[in-house]
Order: structure tokens, then sequence, then C-alpha cells
């Protein structure tokens, strides 16, 4: 039982083939690496899944639902977060106020009364906490250095209490310091059941964090398993060193 | 706590103050041609303010409102026309009617125009205003063309003629400022500033962004429109490029980015010192139209000196001084309401 599976997921950019049949699946509890040289199609399955763009065939389903078709504000509702590479928050909005942006609220009403209700605000200045960045709550996103970008971002889209959580290049630009600090962070979030699939280049920590890594080559699925195995994969080397 | 130790208490007494002066001016001011500048000023407000719920909140910077202006405008006249209704009070019931038929016209053009955005949705909406300046010139059946149109004459007159249109533009504006201000305070109003910073990152994080832009989009027009109608009722004779006067859509744009896009005041505060000034030099210099110019400076003087308008400048200034002066204010209370 898979909580993510994506079965001949295909994408072409006019005569690029980004995503090629592409099919793999996401256990639940798991934090799954994606890794492959540039250009396999790492960040182009992430924006298919999360309905950034529309894909050519296949099919995307999460938690033995389909999501094809859908929008990503529906796909986030859903229970699927992302992060982008480069750290994307609002800049003239304060760190609390990103963290209360991706609040879900029912109804209308709710939509027009206050920005901040006290448990919300609550709830974003504990994930502050935890992410050690609620000294910076009323800075302007704009003014946050690099780190704490990256740091606020994982922290916002865990506001909306998704299920799945797909991160591209979290360790992308950071600092070893930092670098531990967003592992141990995932970790943390991992144990309280969050699953997570992320893109990434650096493999040390891919192999450190991951319970199960894919490798993408050319848009398709090359080798899979436990970091271990899929490191001494020809294939894998192959793909990184040969032509 | 004290009067002057408390921004508060400041911010109450001061915003009583200018809504007693705003309240009492024709009592104060009776002569015509000063409530001839308060109704037009009193206008702008309104404008600008409405202007600013799309333009200020989710960046969407509209060129075309004066479309809108003018079809609150004709929408009025023509229902009078049709309705056979006589100069008084009662016009002014039927301007909500303008408001809604404004709002419908927007959910159309927004439905398209909202699929571009930055620069396209710029020209997009200048487009459509042309169209509608061409429409009312061309459905000669309709809007009686480059003809006009006219309105019934209020029975009133002296020196209480400009009173009532100066009370309907003033509810007016108090109704945009009051949706204003509640938008922006609101979950809703977060979620244009999100769009307004990041659309593409807003959407990943939940924002139905469509949505809530043609909200604004229709809110803001809405609000244009019934000020249009006021507007055609004041005049009492309208034709095509006189309300849907691309000056007029210029205008609003001008005043909001002077007072501070995206805030709740600057609009106000761009409305009062630009209309006046601008009446003042169309009624003394108005056949060389040097008011154009004096507009042109004033963007110019904006762009290159006060990028982000004069309130958020202030605040900036304030703010620093209070840093300079040491750490006061609890930050995380301030955090959301600014």
């Amino acid at each position: 039982m898979s909580l993510l599976r994506i079965e001949s997921l295909s994408k072409r950019f006019g005569g690029v083939v980004a995503v090629d049949d592409c099919s793999l699946d996401v256990a639940p509890g798991s934090i799954t690496g994606l890794i492959g040289p540039n250009g396999s199609g790492k960040t182009t399955v992430f924006n298919l899944v999360t309905g950034f763009i529309p894909k050519d065939s296949g099919s995307v389903s999460f938690k033995a639902r389909t999501i094809d078709g859908l929008g990503p504000d529906r796909i986030y509702a859903l229970g699927i977060g992302r992060t982008f590479q480069l750290a994307r928050i609002f800049p003239r909005l304060t760190a609390l106020e990103n963290m209360l942006v991706p609040v879900r609220r029912k109804g209308l009403r709710a939509l027009f009364s206050g920005a901040a209700w006290s448990h919300e605000k609550e709830r974003a200045m504990e994930m502050l906490e935890f992410l050690d960045i609620s000294h910076v709550a009323s800075t302007l996103g704009g003014e946050l250095s690099y780190g704490q970008r990256k740091l606020l971002e994982l922290g916002a889209v865990m506001m909306a209490e998704p299920e799945l959580v797909l991160l591209d290049e979290p360790a992308g630009g950071v600092n070893p310091a930092l670098l531990e600090r967003i592992g141990d962070r995932i970790r943390r979030l991992n144990a309280r059941g969050i699953t997570f699939l992320l893109v990434e280049h650096n493999m040390s920590f891919v192999m450190n964090l991951c319970s199960e890594v894919v490798v993408l080559h050319r848009g398709r699925p090359i080798a899979s398993g436990r970091p271990a195995h899929v490191r001494s994969d020809p294939a894998v080397l192959d793909a990184y060193l040969g032509a | 706590m004290s009067l002057a130790r408390s921004p508060h208490a400041w911010k109450m007494a001061g915003l009583v103050a200018v809504l007693a002066i705003a309240l009492l001016l024709p009592v104060i001011a009776p002569d015509p041609a000063t409530t001839n500048v308060a109704v037009f000023t009193v206008m702008y407000v309104g404008l600008a303010t409405a202007w600013n719920i799309m333009g200020g909140y989710t960046g969407y910077i509209s060129l075309g409102h004066a479309g809108f202006f003018g079809f609150g405008s004709y929408t009025l006249g023509l229902l009078l026309a049709r309705l056979g209704m006589a100069g008084g009070y009662a016009p002014f019931l039927i301007v909500p009617v303008a408001g809604l038929a404004t709002a419908a016209l927007a959910l159309g053009i927004g439905w398209f125009a909202l699929r571009t955005r930055a620069a396209t949705f710029v020209i997009v909406t200048i487009a459509f205003m042309f169209m509608l300046q061409l429409l009312a010139e061309n459905l000669v059946g309709l809007t009686g063309g480059g003809g006009g149109l006219s309105y019934p004459v209020p029975p009133w007159g002296g020196d209480y003629f400009n009173t009532p249109f100066y009370y309907a533009m003033l509810a007016l504006a108090l109704l945009s400022l009051a949706i204003s201000w509640r938008i922006r305070r609101s979950k809703f109003g977060l979620g244009l500033l999100a769009i307004r910073d990041d659309e593409d990152k807003a959407l990943a994080v939940g924002v139905p962004t469509r949505a809530f832009k043609l909200t604004a989009f229709v809110i803001s027009a809405a609000l244009v429109g019934m000020i249009g109608g006021v507007y055609g009722y004041y005049v009492t004779y309208i034709y095509p490029q006189f309300v849907v006067d691309p000056l007029i859509g210029i205008s609003m744009v001008l005043m909001v980015f002077l007072g501070g896009l995206g805030t709740l005041t600057g609009p106000v505060l761009g409305a009062v010192i630009l209309e006046p000034a601008q009446l003042y030099l169309a009624y003394n210099y108005g056949a060389s139209r040097l008011y154009l110019v004096f507009y042109a400076a004033v963007f110019l003087v904006v762009i290159l000196v006060l990028p982000r308008g004069i309130v958020p400048s202030l605040g900036r200034l304030v703010s620093d001084r209070r840093a300079r002066a040491g750490p006061s204010a609890p930050a995380a209370a301030k955090a959301v309401a600014r």
C-alpha cells in the first residue's frame, strides 16, 4: 500500500522528453529520496504531482484516490505540501504571516474574519520555535537570511498538516551547521508521521536521511531501494559517471 | 496610560476629528465653490480606496477602472431614464443597482483578464476600457452615443445644491474604507497579499488564487461603479469620453501610489492632496491643461523619491527612530496586524 502512486507519467516540452513513462511509489512513513543527474526530470515530476503543469499521460493517485486534473491549491488541500528550489517565501509579509497563509479554514465567513485566530497564531509560533526561528516572527520575509527562509518555508508548508511533503533541494546552498538542523527537523517531523519525498544533490545528506531512494535518469527510474543498495548499483554509477 | 504615550488613543482621536470635519464640512464651508471641491475630493477618496483593494492588495495594476466608473454612470443614467424617475433623493437609492450591474460586468471581464499577469494584465484592462468607451459611443440607440445622456435635474438649488451629492460621495467613500479595512485584516486579505508577493507560491500553499483575485476585482469594480453613478447624477450630463476617461483611471492609481500602495490610509491621503491641487490647476489654468504636466511631474517625483508612497515611508521613519531609541513594544503582537 503506497501513499503516493505515480503510474506511467510522461511529459514532453517540445522535442525534449522530460519525464518518460515514469512509475514510482512512495510508502507511507518513509523519507524517499529522488536523485539523478541534472535534467533527469526530478523537478518536473514534482510539478506534475502538485498540479503546476499538466501531464501528457499517466496518472497520479494519493491515498488510493486519483488526483489527476486537480489544481495546486486543491492538491495542497488534500494533504500534499511542497517547497521550492531556492526557498520561496512571501518577502513583504512577516515570518509569522508567512506561517498563517497556508492555514486552512472552512466556510466563507471564516475567510472574512481576522487574519490570525489565536490558536492558529499559537500553532505557528510553536512551529517557529521548533525550527529555532521564533525570534524573527515579526521580521519581514525579505529581510531573513537564506537559511532562515529555508526553515520558514518548511515550517509554513507544515501549517496545513499535510501527510506528504515534497521538498525540492532542502539542502541546496545551505551551510553545514544548518544542514544538520534541517536534516534533524525533517527526521523529527517524519517521526510524527509525515511522509517526505525529496529531490537532492547532496549525496551524503540523502544517504543519511532517506529510507528509500529512487534514481531517475532521462525521465525514468533506473534503480530504487535502500540507499546502500542503490549506491552500488552499476546502472546508477553509469548514469552519473558514464555517457 | 496618558494620551501622549498611547499611539492607539492618538489614532482614535485623529480618526474622530477627521470624521467630524468630513461630516460637518458643508455646514462649516457652505459656499458652492468649496463644496464642489469637497465632492470631487471625497469621490477620489472612494475611487482610490476601491482601486487599492485590487491594485494595492493583490498587486494587479488596473488602468481600466475608468471603464467601470463610466459603466456605473451610464447604468444609473439609463435606469433613471427608463424608470422615468424625476430628480430628487430617490435616484440615490438606485445607486446600489448600478453597483450590482458593474459587479456583473467585472465578473465577466475579470474572468478573462485575470488569466494574464503583470504588464499583460495592465494592457488588457486598458483595452477593455476603450472597448467600453467605443460601445458607449456606437450603441447610439441605447446610450445616445456621442450626443450624451442626460440625468434628471435635482429640484433643489442654490448653495444647497452640492450638499446631498457630498454626503452620497462621503457615504460611498466610507463604505469603501470600511470594506478595505475589513479585507486588510482578514484571512482573505492575507491571501491577497500573498498573491501580491508570489502568486505561484500562494497557490502551492492552498490559496485559491483565481477565486480570490476575482473577488477582489469585483468588489473593487462595484464600488467604483456606484461612485460613477453618483458622479453622473451630480454633473447631470455625461458622454462617453467624459466618464470613460483614461485620466480618471490614471488619477486613482496616482493617488494610491503617492499615498502608499496597499495601505489603508495611503489612498485617502493621496486623494486629499492631489484632487484639490488638480482642481485648482484645472480651474485656474484649465485651457492650457497644465494639470496634465503637473500629474506627470507628481508621478516622476513619486517614483524617484517616494517609490513606496507617503504612508509606508513615514511608517519606516517612525519605526527606525523607535528602534534607535531601544526595543519597546512587544514584537510578536505587532507581527500580524500592521
